[in-house]
């Protein structure tokens, strides 16, 4: 038995009743997967310290079961931010500008029935119903980091297959060099669809070969759920090397052309957005610096910000995309 | 308004705690984890629009005192203008800290980089000898025409406040806020200009009862009222 004695001030523990810090760092990791049923299963791999982001489904929606991606670099071993924090936090400018917005007003946006048009220079146009879209080629699991041109990043559990499946569906001409990207804006239901921040429909583009890139992805999904309204559902891109704004939500229209598209950031301010937009950290904002980032929900408020590594962190991946390209100009 | 309340000994610690609310409400955000995903991020921006808000309410008093005919209010206008100060140097350090991790030659160099912190630290700079000779003694010491002069200042560092905020929006092409602080700092300095003109034309004393002391945001009126 442990005897206490108050003579020093205060009743001290018994180490044997003080909890290792590691333990008491991942308390909530374990609560959440005891309470999701998978004790037995979850306890191994908790204490063979995996990812657990396939594990902890927040319950939130409807389940988007999928499979470990093989494409390299689809799976960062790093910690996957709070679901919470992924859905509460994030622009989407058709709902308000404020980062709380979007999860509060998105609850408006109707993704069913919802259809995505491909158009352009393709051999086979067609319009997909959702439901075709997600049965298009398997469901895979990509981790991927996310970095806002603003200066923070997440770390994000997507769900969703190669746009490469896609594009290799519907056959582009020869002559097709850009894909445009072109989002929902409806008024009705997005309250800030109108307003003269950005010019409406948000639009995205990339080069083809940028496209064709496995990384770059058509997501249905996050969590292992169907994504959320405020992230963009029933299915938007998401290509983890460039800024988060390119990557475009709730699309309706996927068109193939031989012209570079005008992109929705670009046309509000060329000087600051480019076409490109790769993170890149020597390529300053004009208005603030892009080396650094916080890690939402990692780096505390004192905790110094950490360095943003090229095509974030995807250099091995994308990098030969931009082979000779002056990246200071093309930004 | 009961102007006898505003006179009342507890009047002016009750506007001081008022004033720190904000502080207090975003302190206990930090520590209780309530600042939302990015703690950082938000207590940079709510310094800075605390700061911005309280520049408006110091730059009403004087209108307001006139207007209302309340010379009491300006017994409280130091003490909003300090405020205003505090949350500028909050918004200072909370930048310095969080953002740049107190790297000096890091924060110089972004400060020399970047026009949009450039125009905010002026802002600040220009802040402090007006926080520095707030205090009685200050004012006699470098008279009160030369204090006044220096406190008119303050109009300037109105403008570069706002074009702070307005660079700083201007990314995001998001400027219905930064429209609505402009658009009250164009009321409370149109005013002042306004004020003054029908003050020349009349050339004559004001129905009003004179102010005691000094009284830079004034403008021409109480200029000559400070003598």
């Amino acid at each position: 038995m442990i005897i206490k004695t108050n003579s020093d001030g205060f009743i001290h523990p018994g180490s044997s009743e003080v909890t290792p810090l590691r333990v008491y760092q991942r308390r909530r990791d374990l609560i959440r997967q005891l309470a999701g049923g998978a004790a037995g299963v979850a306890i191994g791999s908790w204490a063979g310290n995996n990812a657990f982001a396939q594990q902890t489904h927040p319950g939130k929606l409807a389940p988007l079961p999928s499979a470990k991606s093989a494409v390299a670099g689809a799976a960062t071993m790093e910690k996957a931010t709070d679901y919470k924090d992924a859905t509460t936090y994030n622009n989407y400018y058709e709902f308000g500008t404020d980062k709380a917005d979007p999860a509060k007003n998105a609850h408006t946006l109707k993704t069913s029935p919802w259809v995505v048009e491909v158009e352009g220079m393709v051999k086979k146009p067609a319009k997909y119903s959702l439901e075709d879209l997600l049965k298009l080629s398997a469901q895979e699991e990509r981790i991927y980091r996310m970095r806002c041109v603003e200066g923070w990043s997440m770390v994000i559990p997507w769900v969703g297959y190669s746009l490469s499946k896609l594009i290799e569906k519907v056959e582009p001409l020869g002559s097709a060099k850009y894909v445009e990207f072109i989002t929902l804006a409806d008024p009705k239901t997005m309250p800030f669809v109108g307003s003269r921040v950005l010019d409406w429909p948000y639009a995205e583009g990339l080069r083809m070969d940028e496209a064709m890139n496995p990384l770059a992805l058509l997501s249905f999904g996050m969590y292992g759920e169907v994504l959320p309204n405020q992230n963009g559902a029933p299915v938007r891109m998401v290509l983890p090397w460039k800024y988060g704004f390119k990557s475009a939500k709730s699309l309706v229209k996927i068109r193939f052309t031989d012209k570079q598209p005008g992109t929705a950031w670009n046309k509000a301010a060329a000087n600051e957005y480019g076409f490109f937009s790769n993170v890149n950290p020597d390529v300053d904002h004009p208005r603030w610096s892009q080396a650094t980032e916080r890690r939402i929900g990692e780096d505390g408020l004192f905790a110094k910000k950490r360095k943003t590594l090229l095509f974030n962190g995807y250099e091995p991946q994308v990098g030969q995309l931009y082979a000779g390209m002056d990246l200071k100009k093309l930004f | 308004m009961n102007k006898k309340l505003l006179l009342s000994r507890g009047a002016k610690p009750l506007v001081f705690v008022a004033c720190l609310l904000p502080f207090a409400w975003l302190m206990y955000g930090a520590i209780a984890n309530q600042l939302g995903a990015n703690p950082a991020e938000a207590l940079i921006r709510s310094m800075g629009d605390w700061t911005l808000r309280f520049l408006c309410i110091v730059l009403a008093v004087t209108p307001l005192r006139v207007l209302t005919k309340t010379p009491q209010l300006a017994r409280f206008r130091r003490m909003l203008g300090l405020f205003m100060y505090f949350y500028a140097v909050c918004h200072l350090l909370s930048y310095s800290w969080f953002d740049m991790g107190f790297d000096v030659p890091d924060i110089a160099k972004d400060i020399a980089k970047r026009p949009f912190i450039l125009v905010g630290f002026s802002a600040i700079v220009l802040l402090t000898p007006l926080a520095l000779t707030s205090f009685n003694r200050a004012i006699k010491f470098i008279g009160a025409k030369r204090w006044q002069t220096l406190h008119k200042l303050i109009y300037a560092i109105a403008c570069l406040g706002i074009l702070h905020f307005f660079w700083m929006r201007a990314g995001k092409n998001n400027f219905a806020e930064v429209f609505v602080y402009a658009g009250i700092l164009a009321l409370l300095l149109g005013w002042r200009v306004m004020h003054a003109w029908q003050q020349k034309r009349m050339q004559a004393p004001a129905a009003w009862p004179p102010m005691a002391g000094v009284n830079a945001a004034g403008g021409r009126r109480s200029a000559r009222q400070g003598q």
